[in-house]
């Protein structure tokens, strides 16, 4: 036991004295969580648009005193040619065109029928749907107010709530997703650098020859960024409540217990890897390159997965965070206990024994 | 000239020799480039809903087979009341709750008007608000249905219509890979130069051997263009992989723009990226340490870099940082090149910046590198 402390003391100091690993263990989530918080948003804010207004008489002028003031938009100039509507869109600076036609205001005023043309620059689909719909509401609030208030009979008035989260803010889907992520990441990167580092120097040697238990070296390896990855969560976990506002509902023991039981399944991955490979290089870059975008992407929290093609769903499944994402999220901002949430527990845990297994089995205590 | 083809030597053989590296450089990311743009979809659909439906009249049935037809909803079953309803939100079965009131049919039309009670879990703002805004636009088409069996309709209508065309230019059908594979592509190639880069020197000065190299008359900049070439070389490759093999044969994305172009553009950017590498690798000494401080900054240039979420709703000072970030400009130029057809007027401004990055970083490393330990 005595030994195993000793061991456990060294891998601390094999951390703390090397800064530049400090800086990703600690720097990322916090900058993670800050961009997150504060500077990622799917919202559509700040779009340049050009008018193209042949109209210029009173009703196309409301129109466009009403787009200027959204905060959706920032009106880039107004250009009167077709011809350079093109060239804008090229050089990249505007994303949408709003073409008002001559004779807007009268068509209104005599044929009860007017149109405005929208043209969206697609190369980002998402953007251009978005800006359309924000037009198209600002239009048809222009339309009511000519209209007059006149109720319209038989009305259906759909009452909406929001639960959870009633301003919709970013945060309460990322904090829960960057979590996941940042936790993954570390450890796995971190636990398969630091064993395969000792087999390149050789020292692995020194280690496997002495009377100490192979399998407590690996053991010994992975307590300290255990016990760093909780103190990163809770890193997160204060600043998200406290910085960004997040709430947390629910159990906070459970909550550690869970994000303990996922953190031991990311070190028993980063065994894994590091049991597979021989040079510190490639263990790097397949815990690094191989899995940054995939957990990124099939976590959840970026892109639904239930929008996605059905093989790739199947995929989803073997990523460890995406499970670790839901329970995540049932505890903290749902509020719920373990009831709901046993089915994920399960899985990681399967899925922990089965990594475990894997790389004890392939765990060499001879050389060749 | 001959030390630099000696020097050049060594390296590829290096890196072609190493097995396990091989398939992380060339296979990878065309694994990744293959799966992730069907992954990254913005698109909502198949939004579960639950429907509580005390009324049970022509009119609800009406409504829930207009909803249920849609295609961008999901029947996730019927509950007998709003708690049942909860539940399954609860339990990630259901997204969105519509909750139709008893008598609806009966108040509607008696009273000429009715409420509907909508639910919606919202932790992802971005699906619920887009979940909630199609549902309401069915039920206001299902409203004016209504209206037009009791009302007399009208052969002129008495309140002016403002109709909205709208034109997709450059993507007509909103095909979200065309937007995605080219942004990709570039991060993979960051990725790959970046990281390659950083841990080559930092491997000999961990190993020992920089130290031969330190004594023999090899000069600083051959020593150093002869680590930037071979993956300047491999960066260009994996492009071209990506580009012309994947984008074109499995999206079919082809280039609107000049291909020249682009391969200018993306020759001074590996440029400024392995400056980078190197830049980082001649502060580091050990490759774990090279690593950490490469994926730190590859991760916030990838999330700040406009790839996921558009750099344009960011905060000012966030756009300070992303403008800070090379890998905004070649997301940027190749979505303009390959999917609008920009020309070189239309992208000076990112070559000027792309070249400033290039110096910036190469001169840094180049005056960090000592050959004198």
């Amino acid at each position: 036991m005595k030994q195993f402390i000793t061991f456990i003391r060294k891998e601390f100091y094999h951390v703390f004295r090397d800064r530049k690993t400090l800086l990703l263990l600690f720097g990322l989530p916090i900058a993670q969580i800050i961009l997150f918080g504060f500077a990622l948003t799917n919202e559509i804010k700040n779009s340049k648009i050009v008018i193209c207004d042949y109209a210029r008489d009173n009703a196309s002028q409301r129109i466009i005193e009403k787009l200027a003031v959204s905060t959706n938009f920032n009106i880039e100039k107004t250009i009167l040619s077709h011809q350079e509507i093109e060239a804008a869109f090229k050089s990249g600076k505007i994303k949408l065109v709003i073409v008002f036609p001559a004779g807007f205001n009268e068509d209104i005023l005599h044929f009860n029928k007017a149109t405005v043309q929208v043209i969206a620059d697609a190369s980002d689909p998402n953007t251009a749907t978005t800006l359309t719909n924000y037009i198209s509401n600002i239009v048809s609030d222009y339309q009511k107010e000519i209209t007059g208030l006149n109720p319209l009979p038989y009305q259906v008035v759909p009452e909406t709530r929001m639960l959870y989260n009633p301003e919709l803010k970013g945060a309460t889907n990322f904090v829960p997703g960057v979590m996941a992520l940042v936790l993954l990441l570390v450890c796995v990167l971190m636990t398969s650098a630091s064993i395969v580092r000792e087999k390149e120097k050789g020292t692995m040697e020194v280690l496997l020859v002495s009377p100490f238990n192979p399998l407590l070296v690996i053991i010994s390896k992975a307590v300290p960024y255990f016990v760093l990855s909780l103190i990163n969560l809770t890193i997160i976990l204060l600043l998200s409540v406290f910085l960004l506002d997040m709430p947390f509902n629910g159990n906070l023991l459970l909550f550690f217990a869970e994000s303990s039981l996922f953190i031991v399944t990311a070190l028993s991955l980063g065994l894994l890897i590091s049991n597979s490979t021989d040079s510190l290089q490639s263990a790097m870059l397949v815990s690094l390159l191989g899995m940054l975008i995939p957990t990124m992407l099939f976590t959840g929290f970026m892109f639904p997965i239930e929008n996605m093609p059905m093989p790739l769903q199947v995929i989803s499944n073997l990523v460890p965070s995406r499970w670790y994402y839901i329970i995540v999220k049932s505890i903290m901002i749902k509020g719920l206990g373990f009831a709901v949430i046993w089915k994920e527990t399960l899985i990681l845990l399967a899925m922990t024994v089965f990594l475990l297994l894997v790389s004890f089995k392939k765990f060499k205590i001879r050389l060749q | 000239m001959k030390t630099l083809r000696f020097l050049l030597v060594k390296e590829f053989k290096q890196i072609f020799r190493n097995r396990s590296l091989l398939p992380v450089i060339f296979v990878m990311p065309v694994i990744q480039l293959l799966i992730m743009p069907l992954a990254a979809n913005y698109e909502v659909k198949n939004i579960n809903i639950s429907i509580v439906d005390h009324d049970h009249s022509s009119y609800s049935q009406k409504l829930i087979s207009k909803i249920t037809a849609s295609g961008y909803f999901k029947l996730a079953g019927y509950c007998d009341s709003y708690n049942q309803a909860f539940k399954q939100i609860e339990n990630d079965q259901a997204d969105l709750i519509l909750e139709i009131p008893h008598d609806f049919e009966k108040k509607l039309v008696r009273e000429n008007k009715q409420q509907l009670f909508i639910a919606i879990n919202a932790i992802n703002g971005t699906k619920a608000g887009l979940g909630g805004s199609y549902l309401a636009a069915i039920i206001a088409g299902f409203n004016n249905g209504i209206r037009i069996d009791w009302l007399q309709p009208q052969r002129f209508s008495q309140s002016p219509v403002i109709e909205v065309t709208a034109s997709n230019w450059f993507n007509t059908f909103l095909y979200y890979p065309f937007f995605m594979v080219p942004g990709i592509l570039v991060v993979l190639v960051t990725m790959v130069c970046t990281y390659m880069c950083s841990l080559n020197i930092v491997k000999e000065k961990e190993v020992g051997t920089i130290e031969q190299i330190n004594v023999t008359p090899i000069k600083k900049y051959h020593f150093i263009l002869g680590k930037l070439i071979p993956f300047w070389v491999i960066g260009i490759f994996v492009f071209s992989v990506g580009l012309f093999v994947v984008g074109r044969l499995v999206y079919g994305i082809v280039p609107v723009g000049n291909i020249p172009l682009l391969y200018a553009f993306l020759s001074l950017y590996l440029v400024a990226l392995l400056g980078l590498g190197l830049l980082i690798s001649t502060y580091s000494e050990t490759q774990q340490q090279a690593m950490s401080v490469a994926f730190f900054f590859i991760m916030i240039f990838l999330l700040m870099s406009g790839l996921f979420t558009p750099v344009d709703s960011m905060p000012s000072w966030a756009r300070t940082i992303a403008a800070f970030n090379p890998v905004t400009y070649f997301i940027e130029v190749m979505r303009m090149v390959v999917l609008k057809g920009s020309g070189f007027s239309d992208v000076k401004y990112q070559f000027l910046i792309i070249t400033a990055f290039a110096i910036f970083f190469n001169t840094w490393a180049i005056l960090n590198y000592k050959k004198t330990s």
